[in-house]
């Protein structure tokens, strides 16, 4: 199970702020290790975030997105004390869900 | 109980029975580099020898322990005379007299950071890295500030034996001409070959080289 | 009219072009590097890291199953608050001076049970699988620093002694290249190719430098402490390799962290 990611969830006038710090590799599976063998592709592909069981933002991802990937988004709407709710799937189809509440 | 003892020597020693703290022994009348004996000591045991680094490189030369003893002091000028002298006496020069070798050589020479360090292959030629700490030709950005700029090097001082024999000595031991200067002995330590210095040299002193347009 | 302006934007693109070519590459070079730092600060990757250590630091660990919360890092047992600012100090218990990972060593070793084996397994991680609870726990522990002034206790015998010794160390020329610490940052403004050096003979230096480690640099992919900074920095000057935890790396930490006493803690920072 992957590291939990950091998120942080502000209401900022009538805006959510949301920053988000994955834990994730991201090999691009361009790179070769130390004996030249490929080191095999390992990256986030779809992130999904919801607030209140509305998608407010979906996005596809490739390896162009470095490692431990950090995303700051904002949102209309939002009340503290909401649920921010975030997941991402990679290419092994290895995913994780963290939650946030609204500051 | 501890008792300390002030003056040039501090040291904590515990009366409890238990034997005087050795580390921090303290002679009646310390000596002045007390504290740089101690320093090399300590330094010589808290490292590990790792690959074609070994102990011995911890080992000063005369030139290394007097410069670190001055530190960032100037060197009374008799002592400067004379590790310029010694450094001056340890360059040798190719057989067949010839200096200058090829500057697309020594252009990769330069680049190249490679070399004596404990994760670097040690059947691969050593690079001077000469960019990590100079400009040399003006299409290379990346280049460092540590050392002076060597850009035009043979243009401003002109194409003669003169310009070539200098070069040769700076790249072969540059404290023949500065005592305690930042710039590696690369001939004296053996970091580079015969061939590789020459065409180091044939870099900064060739009329075709980067360096001199 | 028209051709005044034509002339102004000319005059413009000139200098534009000007400046970011030659002799000013340099001060715009370095100019952008510190606004990339800047804009990827938010998101430091040093917070997952930080994280990770947090959850180290509360949970029962060794055959002794004892968390570090009985870990006394010179505020009391548990305190880490403020620890990694007074850090390196004299330990009685130890009857030695330390810096933040050899008491965490020591810790492990003395209060969880470890063999030193064990503790020292891995120090540094890999920038992949392999993984370092020390560079974890070393990230938190010095982020309960962050805005607290750096104060060593040079007064203190032991530290000034190890502080004496550690200036002795940064000046020492050796190995192949005839590198000491000093070669690289004895002066102001210098850079090795377009890496700024710190100018660690000054206070105004070696408080810039220090109050950014530990830091997560991002050609490693980990958090890098400064046990990690001298160990690489020897390697480079052609030295054999410095011992984690040595007298030698607690003597130039002692003299580095001393001399940035009075500074504001900043790490963990990111850098390249």
């Amino acid at each position: 199970m992957a590291d939990p990611m950091k998120i942080r969830a502000n209401l900022v006038g009538d805006s959510t702020e949301v920053k988000v710090l994955m834990s994730h590799e991201m090999e691009t599976g361009q790179r070769k290790d130390a004996q030249g063998k490929t080191i095999p592709a390992w990256f986030i592909q779809k992130v999904k975030v919801t607030h209140n069981d509305k998608v407010v933002l979906a996005a596809q991802w490739g390896p162009a997105v470095s490692k431990n990937p950090f995303v700051s988004f904002k949102f209309k709407g939002g009340a503290k004390g909401d649920k921010v709710k975030i997941t991402w799937v990679d290419n092994h189809d290895d995913s994780r869900t963290d939650e946030a509440t609204i500051a | 109980m501890r008792t300390r003892i002030v003056g040039r020597c501090v040291a904590s020693i515990a009366v409890i029975g238990i034997a005087v703290s050795v580390v921090y022994g303290c002679a009646s009348a310390p000596a002045k580099n007390d504290v740089g004996e101690r320093a090399e000591a300590m330094m010589k045991s808290s490292f590990k020898a790792h690959g074609q680094a070994t102990l011995a490189r911890l080992d000063q030369d005369e030139t290394q322990r007097v410069c670190s003893e001055y530190a960032e002091r100037a060197l009374p000028p008799a002592t400067a005379e004379r590790i310029e002298k010694a450094n001056l006496d340890t360059i040798r020069y190719p057989a067949d007299g010839n200096l200058v070798g090829d500057w697309k050589s020594g252009e990769k020479i330069a680049q190249s950071g490679q070399g004596f360090q404990y994760s670097d292959d040690p059947k691969k030629p050593a690079g001077a890295n000469c960019y990590a700490c100079h400009q040399l030709s003006p299409k290379e950005l990346s280049y460092g500030t540590i050392g002076p700029s060597l850009y035009r090097f043979g243009k401003d001082r002109g194409y003669t034996d003169e310009t070539r024999r200098y070069a040769w000595q700076k790249i072969y031991n540059a404290e023949a001409f500065a005592a305690c200067s930042n710039l590696p002995r690369f001939g004296y330590h053996h970091i580079l070959t015969e061939q590789q210095i020459r065409d180091v040299v044939a870099l900064l002193v060739d009329p075709a080289s980067p360096v001199n347009q | 009219m028209r051709t005044m302006i034509r002339l102004a934007v000319a005059a413009g693109a000139a200098a534009v072009f000007a400046a970011s070519t030659g002799a000013a590459l340099g001060e715009s070079t370095a100019d952008e590097i510190a606004k990339y730092r800047e804009a990827l600060q938010d998101g430091n990757p040093a917070e997952l890291w930080e994280a990770r250590g947090e959850e180290m630091w509360k949970a029962p660990r060794g055959p002794n199953k004892v968390s570090f919360e009985r870990c006394d890092l010179g505020l009391g047992p548990g305190v880490v608050k403020g620890a990694y600012a007074q850090l390196p100090r004299y330990f009685p218990d130890a009857k030695r001076v330390m810096d933040l990972e050899t008491r965490l060593v020591w810790c492990m070793v003395r209060q969880q049970g470890m063999s030193e084996a064990d503790a020292l397994k891995n120090t540094f991680g890999d920038g992949s699988a392999k993984r370092s609870d020390l560079e974890a726990l070393a990230a938190y522990v010095a982020s309960q620093s962050q805005g607290i002034r750096m104060h060593v206790a040079l007064d203190e015998p032991h530290v000034h002694d190890m502080y004496r010794l550690g200036e002795k160390m940064f000046y020492y020329r050796g190995g192949t290249h005839d590198f000491s610490c000093a070669t690289c940052h004895g002066d102001d403004g210098k850079r090795i190719r377009l890496q700024d050096l710190p100018n660690l003979t000054k206070v105004e230096g070696a408080r810039k430098a220090y109050t950014t480690w530990p830091a997560y640099r991002v050609s490693q992919g980990e958090v890098r402490t400064f046990q990690w900074r001298l160990n690489d920095c020897f390697r480079q000057q052609r030295f054999p390799e410095l011992a984690f935890g040595s007298d030698a790396s607690i003597a130039l930490t002692a003299y580095l962290a001393g001399r940035a006493n009075g500074a504001e803690y900043a790490g963990p920072a990111i850098k390249r």
